[in-house]
């Protein structure tokens, strides 16, 4: 129980409670289904790029190209399917999309494991790389005109509500791949050596070599697995939107990262949860989508999130801290 | 030979090109207990890295098992039975005790998936093994020193090891962990598994081995039956000449001057330490010792302003002195080598010369800019003057063997010309040869007026070196004691006499409870 109080998870849970209940008060609209919908479709992007980005985390790096591949990723699969006039099922969409993530995933991850150039640095250049390529070779315009698979997929919904002005609200269908994804990634982290050996890297990479962990291999499955999760997030995105626009998601990362440093992973790598990172995810589109409820001025959401990020770390910091100068006494 | 499990032949290898190792041979039969002694720099650490898979050699083989390899890979070792346990002790920090003890075991028999219960009872029968009581589901980064120990070697005896190598394994032990140890040695051994013991501690190594290989400057020197050596062969084999340890013939000098240079009254810090009062004269070596927990660290601490005192009164040469911060401390001229050098004292990554300035930068500087000139020649006086051995001060410090950057650490402090120098265990984790040089460089400063405050478990030390030792106690001063007439045993009496209780405590001796890094 004790364990429990003191986890990062159980804090952000706690936030993440307490906002909803004041934004819930001050506006019932809040707590409408319709409001639910609304938050769970904004969330499905940024949550499926947070799983990516939780894994580089917890992995010890930061991986700030994931936005730019997601969109690079989708945005060139449109263009293949409909130079290929292809008017198929929505899966060969995420599979073209995926594989171009994850070429844009181990191409990261090449020079992160064999020239072990830090992760920031490396993932900072590669993004800029991909988002002008991207504008030089591929286009600048928005298409508008998606294949008829991804408009099909934007528009199932798993439910529909109506509101009082008779609109329709649906939630929809890629709400399934986010949770899907979030268990897969949840069940590689706990319950396979791959996913122990990520936390294990995370906390020394120096007794992870001595262990005799692949530490080469594990970091290319890792920057190639977030260019797949990637690659997946910008269909999605496209579908929700109904259009792939080239200088769409870029920034976003900031938002992502953010999420996942909210949701207890250590940004020094080593901890970080998936469960974590969803209530992180959660704590991130209340905030962006939810605040003008409260009639705060959507200006305002980006400090917020800034006030939120620096709270949450810092509440850990000084935590440690203390411990730390309550040992120095004890030993 | 099917008994032998680990034959290194001619073995060389240099780092930047400097040869760590030069045609090293060991051999290593089953149920063996070796000791490998050296100095720091020997190339003892580097050997075990290749044995390991860790560092590949440039020439020479290791076989295996009867299985001759010119490269091994770190699992290869494993899988043949390797297995090293490292001063660092190697273990991540995120994980829980169970999972750290299991981690290598499940990782060497190839598993892919987890099962939770497995690695709890995979923990269990090893901490059983050893008879100790560890709470599995804990952080190791939560545990002190002495416990990452205890994981790192139920992680070694998890997996069926033919040979266990313990680098520096006892640094961290008390006296009763230590006990406890070579009896898990013991019964190692009964079960056929080799142990390859690296210690600086002669004592131990007499005690505990059956044979000894000792090298020096990346070669082999020697090598036998431990019946055939004693602490002075063994002293003059590593260092190559002879070194007195005793050194009966230098008596510590009494402080000169009439004026204390340090005089602190009553200095307290709530929950740290109470009613100190000390004076230290220039020229003087004082000792302050203690069990763990006795404030003594604490009071360096304050002294040096990194936790300042918050009741009573310190005077630096009959003046009152406040010291508020590290920044008065460097002031009033107080220099601090620290506990643990590797965390305290130095950038390990940055180079043994911006180290040496690292204290002095500001004052080596022209309107503002720096003064490359005078600071290569501040670098280049003080590796001649405490005799830093590397081949260019444009190294980063971690390169260095541990008595050499102990010299860095002091090089440093040094370098602000300081009248009060205070150091906290000066020569842990430092071979033979190179504390006896460090005890020469402080008595040399003491002779140059410079008062010096040694603070250390190493009671010889204190002995050889100080001419009053204070023995404190739960934050206390309990005696001030001359050493003149003094002997070892009395004043371990004295210490373990104010010991709460002998299990809670520390044994003066060997109670160094610190990391030290492979050199």
């Amino acid at each position: 129980m004790k364990k429990i109080l003191r986890s990062s998870e159980f804090f952000v849970a706690l936030v993440v409670m307490v906002l909803c209940i004041i934004i819930g008060l001050i506006n019932p609209v809040f707590f409408s289904w319709e409001n639910l919908f609304d938050l769970l479709r904004s969330g499905v992007v940024t949550g499926i790029l947070a799983l990516g980005c939780l894994i580089v985390i917890v992995s010890g790096g930061t991986d700030v190209s994931f936005a730019t591949i997601a969109i690079f990723a989708v945005y060139l699969a449109s263009k293949i399917l409909i130079a290929w006039q292809f008017d198929g099922t929505v899966l060969v969409a995420f599979l073209l999309s995926a594989a171009i993530g994850t070429v844009l995933g181990l191409f990261n991850g090449a020079l992160i494991a064999w020239f072990r150039l830090p992760t920031m640095i490396v993932t900072l250049g590669t993004s800029s790389i991909f988002r002008g390529a991207m504008l030089v070779f591929i286009g600048t315009f928005i298409i508008n005109k998606l294949p008829q698979g991804i408009l099909a997929f934007g528009q199932a919904t798993l439910a529909q509500v109506s509101n009082a002005n008779g609109a329709v609200i649906g939630l929809p269908v890629s709400v399934v791949i986010f949770f899907g994804a979030a268990v897969l990634v949840w069940l590689m982290m706990k319950y396979t050596m791959l996913g122990r050996g990520i936390y294990a890297l995370g906390g020394d990479r120096v007794a992870a070599e001595r262990a005799g962990l692949n530490v080469i291999g594990i970091q290319l499955f890792i920057y190639g697995l977030v260019g797949f999760l990637a690659g997946i997030s910008g269909v999605v995105h496209a579908s929700l939107v109904r259009n792939v626009n080239p200088f769409d998601l870029i920034g976003t990362e900031m938002n992502v990262i953010a999420a996942v440093v909210l949701g207890g992973a250590r940004i020094t790598g080593g901890r970080g949860t998936v469960f974590g990172t969803i209530l992180g995810v959660m704590l991130v589109v209340i905030m962006n989508n939810s605040l003008i409820l409260l009639g705060i001025p959507s200006y305002w959401q980006r400090a917020a999130i800034g006030v939120l990020i620096l709270l949450g770390t810092g509440i850990t910091a000084w935590q440690s801290k203390r411990e730390s100068a309550a040992n120095l006494l004890e030993s | 030979m099917p008994d032998q499990i680990l034959n290194v032949d001619n073995l060389s290898k240099s780092f930047a090109g400097v040869r760590a190792l030069q045609g090293v041979n060991l051999t290593m039969e089953r149920g063996e207990i070796r000791c490998l002694v050296g100095e720091n720099g020997c190339g003892k650490s580097t050997l075990i890295k290749v044995i390991a898979g860790v560092v590949q050699p440039d020439e020479g083989t290791v076989t295996l098992n009867g299985r001759q390899y010119r490269q091994i890979r770190p699992i290869d070792a494993i899988r043949e039975g390797i297995q090293v346990i490292y001063q660092d002790f190697s273990l991540f920090p995120n994980l829980t005790v169970a999972e750290n003890i299991a981690f290598n075991y499940n990782l060497a028999r190839k598993k892919q998936l987890v099962n939770w219960r497995d690695i709890n009872r995979i923990a269990r029968e090893a901490i059983a093994k050893i008879g100790v009581d560890l709470d599995l589901g804990a952080y190791v980064e939560d545990l002190p020193v002495a416990d990452k120990q205890i994981i790192a070697i139920c992680r070694a005896i998890s997996q069926s090891a033919r040979l266990v190598i313990m680098d520096e394994p006892t640094t961290a032990l008390t006296e009763k962990e230590v006990r406890a140890l070579f009896n898990i040695i013991k019964t190692l051994q009964r079960e056929g598994i080799a142990i390859l013991f690296v210690s600086h501690k002669l004592n131990e190594v007499l005690e505990i081995s059956e044979k000894i290989t000792i090298m020096r400057n990346g070669r082999n020197v020697t090598d036998g039956n431990t019946a055939g050596f004693d602490r002075a062969s063994l002293v003059k084999h590593m260092t190559g000449r002879e070194i007195n340890e005793t050194n009966a013939a230098i008596v510590p000098q009494a402080g000169n001057g009439s004026v204390p240079l340090l005089q602190a009254e009553n200095l307290s810090c709530r929950g740290r330490f109470a009613d100190v009062s000390f004076s230290l004269a220039a020229g003087e070596i004082i000792g302050i010792t203690g069990l763990l927990g006795s404030g003594r660290t604490e009071l360096a601490l304050s002294l040096f302003g990194i936790r300042p005192a918050d009741a009573g009164t310190i005077s630096i040469e009959g003046r009152p002195a406040e010291i508020r911060s590290v920044q008065d401390a460097v002031r009033h001229g107080i220099g601090y080598v620290p506990e643990d050098r590797l965390i305290e004292g130095l950038f390990l990554e940055r180079s043994i010369g911006s180290n040496i300035v690292a204290g002095t930068l500001r004052r080596l500087t022209r309107r503002g800019l720096i003064n490359r000139a005078a600071v290569g020649a501040q670098i280049r006086q003080w590796t001649e003057n405490l005799h830093i051995n590397t081949p260019s001060t444009e190294l980063p410090v971690k390169s260095l063997s541990g008595g050499n950057q102990q010299r860095v650490v002091l090089a440093k402090w040094l370098a602000i010309n300081p009248k009060i120098l205070i150091m906290n265990g000066p020569t842990v984790g430092v071979d033979v040869g190179s504390k006896a040089e460090i005890h020469q460089i402080i008595r040399d400063l003491a002779r140059q007026g410079i008062g010096v405050i040694i603070i250390s478990d190493d009671l010889p030390e204190l002995l050889q070196n100080c001419c009053r030792i204070l023995v404190m106690r739960k934050g206390r001063v309990l005696e001030e004691l001359p050493t003149e007439g003094l002997s070892e045993a009395d004043l371990t009496h004295r210490l373990s006499a104010t010991a709460p209780a002998p299990a809670s405590g520390t044994p003066a001796h060997s109670g160094q409870r610190k990391q030290v890094r492979p050199s």
